[in-house]
């Protein structure tokens, strides 16, 4: 009896303490609002009080989002090290993206091209002038066979 | 066919390449100095206006609110240790000059708000106080860090050079009390 009532306290608490966010990756995604780096790379007072309310709201096990909020709430969005995915703030998700695309898309068609130029060239001969013509060829064919026999 | 793809890839780049310097042109020429430089240069540029969420209590207040009035806007934080520090000099100043009209506004930057409401209680701040967390005011006033501490005259402009760091230390508090005075009397 006793143990199938730790396994079930076990199974509230343990996904419980699994959804507390991790105060070092919170401060690697907040800003300072005095030195304007991550607070995990500054030492300055403000972001000393930051980390200290972060690792207060974690010990009680606030959301990762709600920290964040509140956060924004009294700092203003700049205190996100990360653009908020919305509005105006999707072009800075967006941009990277399409210009691997883009640089992909043309350097897809450059080789293309060139692979296509080589194949002709392929077909040309050492001078690059073009193949003969198969009468002709067949003709100089007989015409060594000739001198071979 | 390939030629004009060809021109027409390079329009686009250098489309994109002067977009890009116009942005830049742009952003350098709007952007905005600060008032200390000015005050600096020994010019007397008009107060930048700010509205902002009162700390002491409910809703918001606007510098133009005192327009006609002497202000002293002194910028801290409940982290900075010499704001402490200053603090009872701005209370008493506050306290000494009110009846003449003089306003000593504290304008918290870069907090946390209950931090700056602990910190305004245990220092017995009595003055309005303002709450700027994003720290909007810090670009506007061309601050260097905190303490500081402006002159606003009843015209709205500011004089006197700004005090930076408290205004308690010595050979601050001399120029912070002849600056009040400059400011009540203007």
């Amino acid at each position: 009896m006793r143990f199938v009532l730790a396994l079930a306290v076990a199974l509230v608490l343990v996904p419980a303490a699994a959804a507390c966010p991790n105060a070092a990756d919170l401060e690697g995604e907040l800003i300072c609002p005095t030195c304007k780096t991550t607070l995990d790379q500054s030492d300055a007072p403000a972001a000393r009080r930051i980390k200290s309310l972060i690792r207060q709201r974690v010990a009680e096990c606030a959301s990762e989002q709600q920290i964040k909020d509140e956060l924004v709430a009294q700092f203003g969005p700049a205190v996100l090290a990360a653009p908020p995915k919305k509005g105006f703030h999707w072009i800075v998700w967006l941009l990277p993206p399409m210009g691997i695309l883009a640089a992909a898309t043309v350097i897809s068609v450059l080789v293309w091209r060139w692979s296509r130029a080589r194949g002709d060239e392929a077909v040309a001969d050492s001078n690059g002038r073009p193949p003969l013509d198969p009468e002709l060829e067949r003709r100089l064919d007989r015409e060594l066979a000739r001198f071979d026999g | 066919m390939a030629g004009r793809l060809k021109v027409a890839a390079q329009v686009v780049a250098l489309a994109l390449v002067a977009g890009l310097f116009a942005l830049l042109v742009w952003k350098v020429a709007t952007q905005e100095e600060g008032a200390a430089p000015k005050l600096g240069r020994g010019e007397t540029p008009a107060a930048p206006a700010f509205h902002l969420d009162r700390l002491d209590r409910p809703g918001k207040l606007s510098l133009a609110a005192y327009r006609g009035r002497p202000v002293v806007p002194n910028f801290w934080a409940s982290w900075c240790v010499p704001c402490k520090q200053e603090a009872p000099l701005l209370e008493s100043v506050w306290r000494r000059y009110r009846d003449r009209g003089l306003v000593v506004l504290g304008v918290d930057i870069n907090d946390l708000r209950g931090d700056a409401r602990r910190f305004a209680r245990q220092n017995k701040m009595s003055y309005p106080l303002v709450y700027d967390g994003p720290g909007k005011t810090t670009t506007q006033y061309g601050l260097t860090g905190v303490p500081e501490t402006f002159f606003v005259a009843r015209s709205g402009k500011l004089v006197c050079d700004r005090v930076e760091a408290g205004v308690h230390l010595e050979g601050n508090k001399e120029r912070f009390e002849d600056c009040v005075e400059e400011v009540l009397g203007a």
